[in-house]
């Protein structure tokens, strides 16, 4: 029997299970490597080249190259650990979190003050069609 | 006999120890947050508990995919704060209580919750910030800390009936133990919050009002909610909250709420607090 994953009902949002776990474990373990300061300056010099040594797809690597964080979640990306790549530029949490909503910075930022993203018309995929 | 006296549920954003770090709890951003902790340090200095049992998630700092624990017992003398990409915060090393650990360790896996046993491991900002909030900038932290990581990266996590159960098994551990401890429980995370894709920043504060309130009065009942309730209601990281059922399931079923506060936002995420005192 197939497994249930009524999560994947949840508009806007992938759940890191183990499907997505196993898809994205090499993406996860590159971005994890930068935490140490000289895989940092190794992938900051020739991203490409960094990148060549993991085993990822293509498709993972034009990605992390173009910091499509959408994409990169959907190719098993993790957001705790595609943290260590936005860090690595510089970027917070908040950056990170506005660009996947396509929102501005100031957008983004202002929605946060003013009480954050209403759950109403997020809670189905039904109800953004 | 050691004794489970309170506990406490408190988030973990990490923008919350850089502000701290950084000398900015006055700015106005800030400082409503800081403020909403000014009891809790003066609460905390008049109980004076031994030990801590710190229920944190960690953040793709010492587990990375090659491991990864649902329960993680840190039973190890001492836990370096880890750097977790930007240089370790600025706080003291966190003093373990490897004797308290070894004996819930066994205790709480003869009651059939089979933990990983941890004796190295750094500790991020999951278990350094409620440690900050509670305690300020001290030299050394006033108390020792025995650190129970869960698993809420990688889904599935933990049921929040596994995790009550666990706080359950936790204070009979500790009530075993014999030595004349005063210890205290916390849950930290949550609340609301979600950290990616288009419906990243989702805040839902009825809900976690609603939450507070269960976890003082119908804990029992809120136990039973589904992961999907709460990633669907609370944001895909706002599945944290299991980790305040531990703390919830050690305390008795009566406990008195002194003290609670809310605040919207700290960076992406809506902060909770809550103090719990056992009441006989």
């Amino acid at each position: 029997m197939p497994l249930d994953k009524p999560y994947k009902r949840i508009p806007g949002t992938t759940i890191f299970d183990a499907e997505q776990a196993r898809r994205g474990y090499h993406l996860n373990q590159f971005c994890m490597s930068l935490m140490k300061p000289d895989n940092r300056a190794r992938f900051k010099a020739d991203e490409r080249t960094f990148l060549d040594q993991w085993p990822l797809s293509e498709e993972q690597k034009q990605a992390v190259r173009a910091r499509d964080y959408n994409r990169l979640i959907e190719l098993g990306g993790n957001i705790y650990f595609l943290s260590k790549l936005f860090s690595s530029d510089g970027k917070s949490f908040q950056q990170a979190a506005a660009q996947m909503t396509g929102m501005s910075q100031q957008d983004y930022a202002a929605m946060m003050l003013s009480g954050g993203r209403s759950p109403n018309g997020w809670r189905d995929i039904a109800e953004r069609s | 006999m050691a004794h489970i006296s309170a506990g406490i549920c408190t988030s973990h954003v990490p923008a919350i120890g850089a502000a701290l770090d950084g000398g900015k709890t006055q700015d106005a951003y800030w400082k409503p947050l800081f403020a909403g902790y000014e009891f809790s340090k003066h609460w905390m200095a008049a109980q004076r508990p031994d030990v801590v049992l710190l229920v944190y998630n960690d953040h793709a700092t010492a587990f990375s995919l090659d491991i990864v624990p649902t329960f993680a017992l840190g039973c190890g003398e001492r836990f370096a704060p880890a750097d977790e990409g930007w240089g370790p915060r600025p706080v003291p090393a966190v003093e373990g209580h490897p004797e308290l650990a070894a004996h819930i360790a066994q205790s709480v896996i003869q009651q059939d919750f089979d933990l990983t046993i941890v004796n190295r491991m750094d500790v991020d900002h999951g278990l350094t910030v409620p440690l900050s909030l509670m305690f300020g900038q001290p030299q050394a932290w006033p108390v020792r800390v025995i650190p129970l990581a869960v698993n809420v990266v990688l889904y599935p996590p933990p049921s929040g009936r596994r995790c009550f159960e666990l706080g359950r098994a936790i204070r009979r551990a500790v009530e075993s133990f014999e030595g004349d401890l005063n210890v205290q429980v916390w849950g930290t995370g949550g609340m609301s919050h979600q950290l990616q894709g288009p419906r990243a920043g989702l805040i839902n504060q009825a809900w976690d009002n609603a939450f507070f309130d269960r976890l003082i009065s119908d804990a029992e009942g809120l136990s039973r909610i589904p992961h999907l309730e709460y990633m669907r209601e609370a944001g895909s990281e706002g599945i944290e909250l299991v980790m305040w059922l531990v703390m919830r399931g050690a305390l008795n079923e009566r406990v008195r709420p002194v003290h609670r506060f809310y605040h919207v936002p700290a960076s992406n995420t809506a902060v909770g607090h809550l103090i719990l005192e056992n009441s006989t």
